[in-house]
């Protein structure tokens, strides 16, 4: 199997996130970065098919240069090489571009499955990897927590989670799959791996490289962009009640007949 | 024509209710949009929903039924809707949310080459007919507002509970038209060969207009009981912490969070939940929260707009009777 695996570099999840002086775009002094959490899904569930059939696993991000610490994460847990698209033009994006992009690198190589993260924590926007299947004319199962791969019949079941349901896939590879929380459970890097991955090959491409047309990716591109970005309003403290048990309860339920109006 | 298309979701041939917060949100962004808001619902034998959709707000209802169609189809409905949407010329396509809608959007919005915002808990249009959208990232840390950069084909998705209901008293005719698929729906790709129901609570955690969540406070499994009698007397959803999911006192289905479900209710009741920032990040944007908690520094306090500090084994037996009481006089 030759797979691929998109990644994001993203602020770890308990970053407090805070907009910039000008409210385009979010303050990074002092965050620290790690891998998309849903990206490590789709990189374990690729060395996992790794150990099981002859395959080659290859780390795709678009990104900065910091990004590049993510893709030897990505090498260090086993992946066996990475491609890092970074180019100033890139910047102010939106999903459909970061998509475009990526289709781009992609269809270099015949890939039989790319994994993607079901969204990435920054944007949440749950839109790059749905966006990649359809600019590649490929099939695609969104979300998945279970993939049962059927390699000589060239197809796989996968199942996702809808609400109250389990939606059970057939699908013909190659495949795009976009990667929930409960598919598995991501390995951490040993030392060696840490060690081995300097050495493994990273590729950096630029737009000219790939040949992707500058007007139609980075802020010139986008057909969304990000206006303005604020804390959101904050919720303020409201009623909190601190006296013998019925008495709280006999208050709460007052209040949320009275006042909420939601009993 | 260039109006508003809402795909009105059906799962079971019942719409569900964030169709309808679609409809309504169409019909408020009507005069700016300009054009007609019509609904388009696919299925297996759907069409005695499709009637129902006029009183919703549709000023028009297309309806696709085929066998085929019986199970979402990523690469069916996109076919059919972005077939309708490009002889109809349509400006805005909105949707729920949901699984279903979350999959659709971001396929639609690339099949037709507009933008895609994920989502929204609020919607406007400016200038001529260009989406701004409102929506919560970095787990609803960060409020961002995006434009749309262009006026045609402006895919969005809305987060249910957020958007009101609203019924629309005209008379009108049922307009229904019947469209078919454009592409073989026997030979896709992708299919669903199957959809298991799981054990989960009753009602659907992302569509519960109530929820009652349990987290490590409870101190086992066998004490979510005193969660879910709470929920039965509020005919509300049974949510958990990542704490309670971790350590198997209920599936991942039941996690509400940055890595389970973004939930927003109208009342969200936290109990022995601490409220770390991933639990935030898929409940605060909840009307009402309430927190139960022994301690009263837990960071949940901070958020909740109602709060009993105490022992839930001893308070939540209280609330029951309470409520049940409230309730049924
Ligand atoms: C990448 C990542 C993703 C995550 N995703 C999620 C997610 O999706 N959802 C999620 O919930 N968490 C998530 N977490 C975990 C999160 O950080 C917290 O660890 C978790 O939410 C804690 O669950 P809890 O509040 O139930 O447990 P605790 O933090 O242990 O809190 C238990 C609370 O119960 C109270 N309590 C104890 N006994 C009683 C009693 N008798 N009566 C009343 N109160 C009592 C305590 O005072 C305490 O506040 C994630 C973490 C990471 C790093
Ligand atoms: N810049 C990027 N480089 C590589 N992969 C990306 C990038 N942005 C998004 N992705 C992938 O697309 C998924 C969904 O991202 P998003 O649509 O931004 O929520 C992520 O989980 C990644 O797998």
């Amino acid at each position: 199997m030759k797979i691929a695996v998109c990644i994001k570099q993203v602020p770890a999840t308990e970053s407090k996130i805070k907009p910039s002086s000008d409210g385009k775009e979010i303050d990074r002094t002092g965050l620290s970065y790690v891998v998309n959490p849903y990206d490590e899904f789709g990189v374990e569930e690729a060395l996992r098919i790794k150990e099981r059939l002859e395959s080659s696993v290859t780390v795709v991000t678009m990104g900065t240069e910091r990004a590049e610490e993510a893709l030897r994460t990505c090498l260090a847990l086993g992946a066996d090489q990475a491609i890092h698209i970074k180019d100033d033009l890139l910047r102010g994006g939106d999903a459909y571009g970061v998509a475009l992009v990526l289709t781009t690198a992609l269809m270099k190589e015949h890939y039989d499955i790319i994994f993607f993260g079901k969204q990435a924590v920054d944007d949440d926007s749950g839109a790059v990897g749905i966006h990649v299947a359809e600019l590649m004319g490929l099939p695609h199962v969104a979300v998945i927590n279970k993939l049962d791969l059927k390699p000589e019949e060239g197809r796989a079941l996968a199942s996702r989670q809808i609400e109250g349901a389990t939606e059970m896939v057939n699908i013909k590879l190659p495949a795009v799959f976009t990667c929930q929380k409960g598919l598995n459970e991501p390995r951490y890097a040993s030392l060696p791996g840490i060690m081995k991955a300097k050495q493994k090959p990273l590729t950096t491409l630029t737009l000219a490289d790939l040949g992707v047309d500058k007007d139609a990716v980075g802020a010139k591109g986008a057909k969304l962009v990000v206006d303005c970005i604020k804390a959101p309003r904050v919720r303020s403290t409201g009623n909190i009640i601190d006296k013998n048990p019925s008495e709280s309860v006999e208050e709460l339920v007052r209040l949320l007949r009275d006042e909420a109006k939601v009993l | 024509m260039a109006g508003t298309l809402v795909f009105s979701e059906q799962r079971e041939g019942k719409v569900k209710r964030v169709a309808l917060e679609a409809l309504t949100a169409a019909r408020t962004l009507q005069s700016k949009v300009g054009g007609e808001v019509a609904a388009v619902i696919i299925g297996d034998q759907v069409a005695d929903e499709a009637k129902g959709l006029t009183a919703a707000g549709a000023e028009k209802v297309y309806l696709a039924e085929d066998p085929f169609l019986h199970y979402y189809s990523s690469e069916g409905y996109a076919s059919i809707i972005a077939d309708l949407a490009k002889k109809l010329d349509t400006r805005l396509i909105l949707m729920g949310a949901t699984m279903m809608g979350k999959d659709l959007g971001p396929k639609l919005a690339a099949r037709l080459g507009g933008p895609f915002a994920g989502d929204c808990v609020g919607l406007e249009i400016v200038d001529e007919g260009m989406l701004v959208a409102h929506r919560p990232i970095y787990g609803g840390k960060i409020m961002s507002t995006v434009k749309s950069r262009q006026s045609g084909f402006q895919v969005a998705t809305i987060r249910p509970n957020v958007f009101p209901v609203e019924k629309q008293t005209s008379e009108n005719t049922i307009r229904i038209e019947r469209i078919t698929s454009p592409c073989d729906l026997s030979s896709l790709l992708a299919q669903v060969q199957e959809v298991v129901a799981t054990a989960s609570s009753k009602v659907e955690l992302t569509e519960a207009r109530i929820i009652v969540s349990g987290g490590r406070g409870l101190k086992g499994p066998e004490n979510f009981n005193l969660v879910e009698d709470l929920a039965e007397a509020l005919g509300a959803a049974v949510g958990a912490s990542r704490a309670a999911v971790d350590a198997g006192w209920k599936p991942h289905s039941y996690q509400v969070g940055l890595t389970g479900k973004t939930v927003s209710p109208l009342l969200y009741i936290a109990c022995g939940i601490s409220g770390a920032i991933q639990h935030l990040a898929g409940m605060s944007s909840s009307k009402y929260i309430v927190a139960i908690n022994k301690d009263p520094n837990a960071p949940i306090f901070k958020i909740a707009n109602y709060g009993i500090v105490g022992d839930l084994f001893e308070i939540l037996p209280l609330l029951t009777e309470a409520v049940k009481k409230v309730r049924e006089g």
